[in-house]
């Protein structure tokens, strides 16, 4: 895309508007790519002696500062299943009855969207607290992944609803027609042309819904718990890797390095986890649409 | 697997179907926001029924185990820490969604893609240790004590920068190419095509990253309890330390009872009421431009 | 390609739903402690060797702050709350176990050469009137006062030793966990804090560039915590809400025993009766 535009040839050699935008922009990109590099470096260096393969797979010992995360692995993964699996087709119904179904100036559609951006306002802790008080003893599931997981899905939705829609949105017209004339369900239309040509800004989102959930760690304090142990299912209580940073950060004595190695292997589990996402979704997206 | 029903006359037997997913999805989503705040509201009301609204602005200081409960420095702290944060992380993050869009070249624009992605990634608690033995002793070798608004305001901004940056990106992604096409063939320099056709179609979904940017900074806890010092007071300048409503939360509810818990509640609510401000306000502007 | 992946993601789902949907038999006996957050490393590590001992017991562990340990034991929810303080006197309806003892002494940067600061000079550097490192024998530099969020047991000990109140302290730094004011003392040459010794002297032994100062001409060290001489120290409770039920009491008798000394030191605290 970027080839199809000429350098705009102009006599005066100095500074012109597009030589100072592209300036800018390298000039901005550079900086946050070295910013993420120095704390990277930084977290790498204080941690990188405690990574290997027993690291990764043993249990947490001596409050943390010895053995490994294998099981706040295990539960970190469980706890993204279940946000994913319950925000998911939440947020693929909403905003698609927010795309496809809602007039516009609807005074419902106004008022849903407001609330799911209000809802991305309330801080963290308010939600763990929210998500204890309903979930953990409301609805009786106590500390547990499932807790956990739900808090999670809450929190992450409107980040979700609000790509996904845009997404729809964004699918031209002409499908819908093209779809209505050749008399498909709208169900029918939507599960072949317009969810797949809102992928790629679903899949933004997801990314970004992933990352925060991954990163929440006050809201799990309060809902899915502490205990460090291997979880036996998803009613148990389950340590995720955010609050394990935080306990060996900010609360044990002698835990940094192990903190420091949990965070890396934090940021290597979530490069896994884009990277294939955005591979799977690419391959999936070429095979189904031809944009024009 | 075709699930379409080759109807000539839609709506088919599937549509109603979707309406009311859609609906359910809809309205759950939108019964999350109304729950949390029932919650708020349940738990903040011995504070608000004993004390009175007016004393949470009006009161000296904040010293809840003597009865004071003034919540106005605090608030200033929020919104001068999530207003600092917009201002840095609004340019910056278009300015990164322009680069991986118009002006990397793919395989670069990949690799800076996943870079964005992964600092959405890291958990607060990560950023705010780092802010805590990085950033805030070079802050402090300028001007004591190095906690500050501007150590909250950097770090603040750090953390919203990918969510602004992603969601411009798809944002951008989402304008056909044939309007930019159409542009380059008009001779629109690259800086003159982004000014004056990707941006502004792009106005929108932008927006809409930045209001999610804007909630998520009002709304952070874990960071900058650790970099801003924590200080109940009014921020004059750049170097005072401040202290955040969410931090606040954060601080002492882990040892507050009875009225000093509840009053934390009420800072939770006064957290909505600025969120629900910021949306009004949003809205209003973009009901001032007529159309999209 | 679309019908191997999704078959790959089903066969995922039901590996998964398989493994960890809960257990037919529930009949492990399961001990709650929730609390302050000081003490729940401790409790953690205590409860993963009574378990060991014990096998068909579980013991959860739960932090969220010394407030939620009273509600909770109070309320049921938990067996054992975790209270990183003494009961306050409106909390006499409920029965508390010390597990060990957490000393609290002050702290500066290591490369500070003020060596000592007498009681008077404390107050005066937590109440304002002096705020400069020169006033005390120090570097040319104004003092950072680094002070405990409200509501902190360690925090109202210190006011309570010092004969002060929550409204007298004029801080620029306001911290919540140990850990904090610690790496905070640690970036900025001029602060001064208050933290739990154990931490202090295990933190500054691995090279953070701290050191503890001296209280009352008594060195600051978990030795003297032990021998009753360094006057400041709060007790690490288990509190339950009336005479707790048998099994319950073994737990707590086995925390407070011998058998877990090497624990309690493990998390830098003084364990009791040595």
């Amino acid at each position: 895309m970027p080839e199809a535009f000429a350098r705009h040839r102009n006599f005066s050699f100095g500074l012109n508007a597009d030589r100072l935008a592209a300036l800018s922009v390298w000039l901005t990109a550079t900086a946050i790519s070295g910013l993420f590099l120095w704390l990277l470096a930084d977290i790498a260096w204080r941690g990188i002696a405690r990574l290997s393969w027993p690291f990764l797979t043993e249990p947490p010992t001596d409050a943390g500062r010895t053995g490994g995360i294998g099981s706040i692995l295990v539960s970190t993964g469980l706890i993204l299943l279940v946000a994913l699996a319950s925000a998911v087709p939440v947020g693929v119904g909403t905003a698609v009855w927010l795309s496809e179904f809602v007039r516009p100036g609807s005074a419902f559609g106004r008022f849903v969207r407001r609330s799911l951006t209000v809802l991305a306002g309330v801080p963290s802790i308010v939600f763990g607290l929210f998500g204890n008080a309903l979930f953990c003893v409301y609805l009786g599931m106590g500390f547990s992944i499932l807790s956990g997981g739900l808090t999670l899905a809450c929190m992450v939705l409107p980040i979700l609803i609000s790509t996904c829609e845009a997404g729809l949105r964004s699918a031209p017209d002409e499908y819908r027609l093209a779809a209505a004339a050749l008399g498909l369900s709208r169900t029918a239309a939507l599960i072949h042309l317009l969810l797949p040509a809102a992928t790629p800004a679903f899949v933004a989102g997801l990314m970004l819904g992933i990352g925060r959930a991954v990163a929440e760690t006050a809201a799990l304090i309060f809902t899915s718990g502490y205990v460090d142990r291997m979880p036996t299912s998803v009613f148990d209580s389950g340590r995720a890797l955010s609050v394990h940073i935080y306990d060996l950060s900010m609360n044990v004595a002698g835990g940094d390095p192990n903190a420091h190695a949990a965070a890396l292997v934090l940021i290597a589990g979530l490069t896994i986890v884009n990277t294939a996402a955005a591979g799977l979704t690419n391959r999936w997206l070429r095979r189904r649409i031809i944009t024009p | 697997m075709i699930w379409s029903k080759p109807n000539i006359s839609s709506p088919s037997g599937a549509d109603p179907l979707l309406l009311w997913t859609a609906r359910a999805c809809a309205l759950g989503a939108a019964a999350i926001l109304a729950l949390v705040v029932a919650f708020l509201v349940r738990e903040s009301w011995p504070a608000l029924s004993r004390l009175g609204f007016g004393r949470f602005l009006t009161d000296p200081s904040w010293h809840p185990t003597e009865g004071l409960y003034d919540l106005t420095p605090m608030l200033l702290g929020t919104l001068y820490s999530a207003a600092g944060a917009l201002l840095l992380a609004v340019p910056l993050g278009v300015a990164s969604a322009l680069f991986s869009r118009f002006y990397a070249p793919a395989s670069t624009a990949r690799c800076y893609r996943r870079v964005v992605e992964l600092l959405a990634g890291i958990p607060s608690v990560v950023y705010g240790f780092w802010g805590l033995t990085t950033l805030a002793p070079l802050i402090g070798r300028l001007h004591p004590p190095g906690t500050s608004l501007l150590a909250g305001i950097l770090i603040l901004a750090l953390m919203i920068l990918p969510t602004v940056a992603l969601t411009s990106e798809a944002a951008l992604a989402t304008v056909p190419a044939a309007h930019l096409r159409a542009a380059a063939a008009l001779g629109l320099s690259r800086w003159g095509m982004i000014r004056g056709v990707a941006l502004p179609a792009a106005k929108s979904g932008i927006a809409a990253g930045v209001m999610l940017a804007a909630g998520r900074a009002i709304g952070e806890t874990m960071a900058v309890l650790m970099v801003s010092g924590n200080v109940v007071q009014q921020p004059h300048r750049l170097f005072d330390p401040i202290r955040t409503l969410t931090a606040n939360i954060a601080l002492e509810m882990s040892y507050a009872m009875g009225d000093h818990r509840s009053a934390l509640f009420v800072s939770g609510l006064a957290l909505m009421a600025v969120v629900l401000v910021l949306v009004a306000i949003a809205e209003s502007f973009g009901r001032e431009r007529a159309g999209a | 390609m679309k019908k191997t992946i999704l078959l790959v993601l089903l066969l995922i789902a039901g590996i998964t739903v398989w493994r960890f949907s809960p257990p037919q038999n529930m009949e492990a006996k399961k001990l709650v402690l929730t609390g302050s957050s000081t003490v729940a490393p401790l409790a953690g590590e205590i409860g993963k060797r009574f378990e060991a001992l014990h096998p068909g017991v579980r013991v959860d562990v739960q932090s969220g702050g010394s407030s939620r340990g009273i509600n909770d034991a109070r309320s049921g929810t938990a067996d054992i709350g975790l209270v990183s303080r003494a009961l306050k006197p409106e909390e006499q309806d409920l029965r508390s176990f010390t597990i060990a003892l957490d000393g609290i002494g002050l702290i500066v940067h290591q490369a500070n050469p003020v060596k000592e600061l007498s009681p008077k000079q404390i107050v005066d550097i937590y109440t304002g009137k002096i705020t400069h490192w020169k006033q005390v024998g120090g570097a040319d530099a104004p003092i950072t006062v680094v002070n405990k969020a409200e509501g902190r047991s360690t925090l109202e000990l210190f006011l309570h030793h010092f004969q002060l109140k929550s409204t007298d302290i004029k801080a620029q730094v306001v911290i919540g966990d140990n850990q904090q004011g610690i790496k905070t003392v640690a970036g900025n040459p001029d602060a001064i804090g208050y933290v739990s010794i154990g931490s202090a002297e295990y933190e500054a032994g691995h090279g953070t560039p701290i050191k503890l100062l001296p209280l009352d001409g008594v060195a600051a060290s978990v030795e003297n915590v032990r021998n009753g001489r360094f006057p400041l120290s709060r007790p690490l409770n288990l509190v339950t809400r009336n005479e707790p039920a048998e099994w319950i009491k073994e737990f707590i008798e086995f925390a407070r025993s011998e058998q877990v000394h090497d624990l309690v030191e493990a998390q830098y605290f003084v364990p009791l009766g040595r």
